[in-house]
């Protein structure tokens, strides 16, 4: 990375210092979040959609490359162009699409 | 230290949070017309609507210095009946002669339904004929970056001027596309949706000051009416200077409103 590209005004000590405490708990909270659904009953064979694309998302973390938190939000994203022509009977936005990126979105 | 807070609510909020924002250095807010939680069951409960965001507002923000404007429209989530919607719309021309409105907003789609783009076309042609700046909500969640591409190309279709709109609710995977099409954009800060402080800084960090701003979009639901200052205070702590902060949280909105000349601080 060249100095242009470094634009966070912190380098790389301050960062950690200013933000590790508060992510390490956000972290363990995802850990126990598994734990809990490790531990419930499942209710279908069939993953729940949503679970299937936050653990595709977990691997994007790890996955050396950057833009990650945009990554995430386009494997979080409904692609598909069709336009329905009323929301009557829809739900609400549920966080991840119901075509997930293994089924055929893009991430 | 002063700040505007361009996308709140305060119809939902209490004379409380005008007091506490007013402490924390909030000159000047702008309000979108929105959805209430819950669907009207007539144009009449719209026009009850205009008529506190225009004439009500402006005076509770008034007795602790904070100078109140609004945008009008009908919503994208009441916009899926457009018999229902074109009722609504036919009362805006009269509101728009008030002097605290700003112009159209927020517009835009929910569920990316053709009912809803049907109506938010038929609102951008009012804004193109009553020569009016734009307020652009984006859908939610896994809506979000489909229903901003459709809403961009609608506006695109239009003779208005992307400088003259403001689209909202960016986040990281639709601020560059927004940004690039000529628009203005918006980072709204939630505390488990759309952005954190941490984040609309670290957006700022990546794309730059040009054509952003932030706002706290409070309401009715989980919100809060002090995030902007929570923000620049993000800001200030990672070392960005006062002079990017108040670019972002006061000079930005400023130079996007004052392209109405309803948008008076003085």
């Amino acid at each position: 990375m060249s100095d242009s590209e470094f634009t966070c005004p912190q380098n790389r000590e301050e960062v950690i210092n200013t933000y590790f405490m508060e992510h390490r708990a956000k972290l363990i909270d995802i850990a126990a979040y598994l734990d809990r659904l490790d531990r419930a009953r499942p209710v279908s064979e069939d993953a729940d959609f949503r679970d299937v694309a936050f653990r595709n998302a977990i691997a994007i973390l790890t996955d050396g490359e950057s833009q990650r938190a945009r990554r995430i939000l386009d494997l979080f994203s409904d692609h598909t162009t069709e336009i329905p022509q009323s929301a009557q009977g829809m739900k609400g936005a549920l966080g991840a699409p119901l075509v997930t990126a293994q089924e055929g979105g893009a991430a | 230290m002063r700040y505007i807070d361009p996308h709140i609510h305060m119809v939902s909020r209490t004379t409380d949070d005008y007091q506490r924002m007013a402490q924390a250095g909030c000159i000047a807010v702008t309000e979108p017309a929105f959805w209430a939680g819950f669907d009207r069951s007539s144009a009449q409960g719209f026009f009850d609507y205009y008529r506190q965001l225009t004439e009500y507002e402006p005076k509770r923000a008034a007795q602790f210095g904070i100078k109140h404007f609004t945008w009008l429209c009908i919503n994208p989530k009441e916009a899926d009946d457009p018999g229902f919607a074109r009722e609504v719309i036919a009362l805006i021309p009269d509101f728009l002669e008030r002097e605290t409105v700003l112009g159209i907003g927020e517009i835009g789609l929910n569920k990316n339904t053709k009912n809803e783009l049907i109506i938010l076309e038929e609102q951008i042609a009012l804004a193109e004929k009553y020569n009016q700046m734009v307020l652009v909500h984006t859908p939610h969640l896994e809506d979000k970056l489909k229903g901003t591409r459709i809403i961009m190309d609608a506006i695109s279709a239009s003779s208005i001027d992307p400088g003259r709109v403001l689209i909202d609710h960016v986040e990281e995977h639709t601020v560059a596309e927004v940004l690039d099409r000529g628009f203005w954009a918006g980072m709204t800060l939630y505390p488990d949706t759309k952005v954190t402080p941490q984040r609309a800084a670290d957006i700022i960090e990546m794309f730059g000051t040009e054509r952003l701003w932030m706002n706290s979009a409070g309401d009715w639901g989980c919100s809060d009416p002090l995030a902007v200052p929570k923000a620049r205070l993000e800001m200030a702590k990672r070392g960005h200077s006062a002079a990017t902060i108040d670019q972002v949280t006061f000079g930005n909105p400023q130079k996007f409103l004052g392209q109405s000349e309803n948008f008076k601080l003085e």
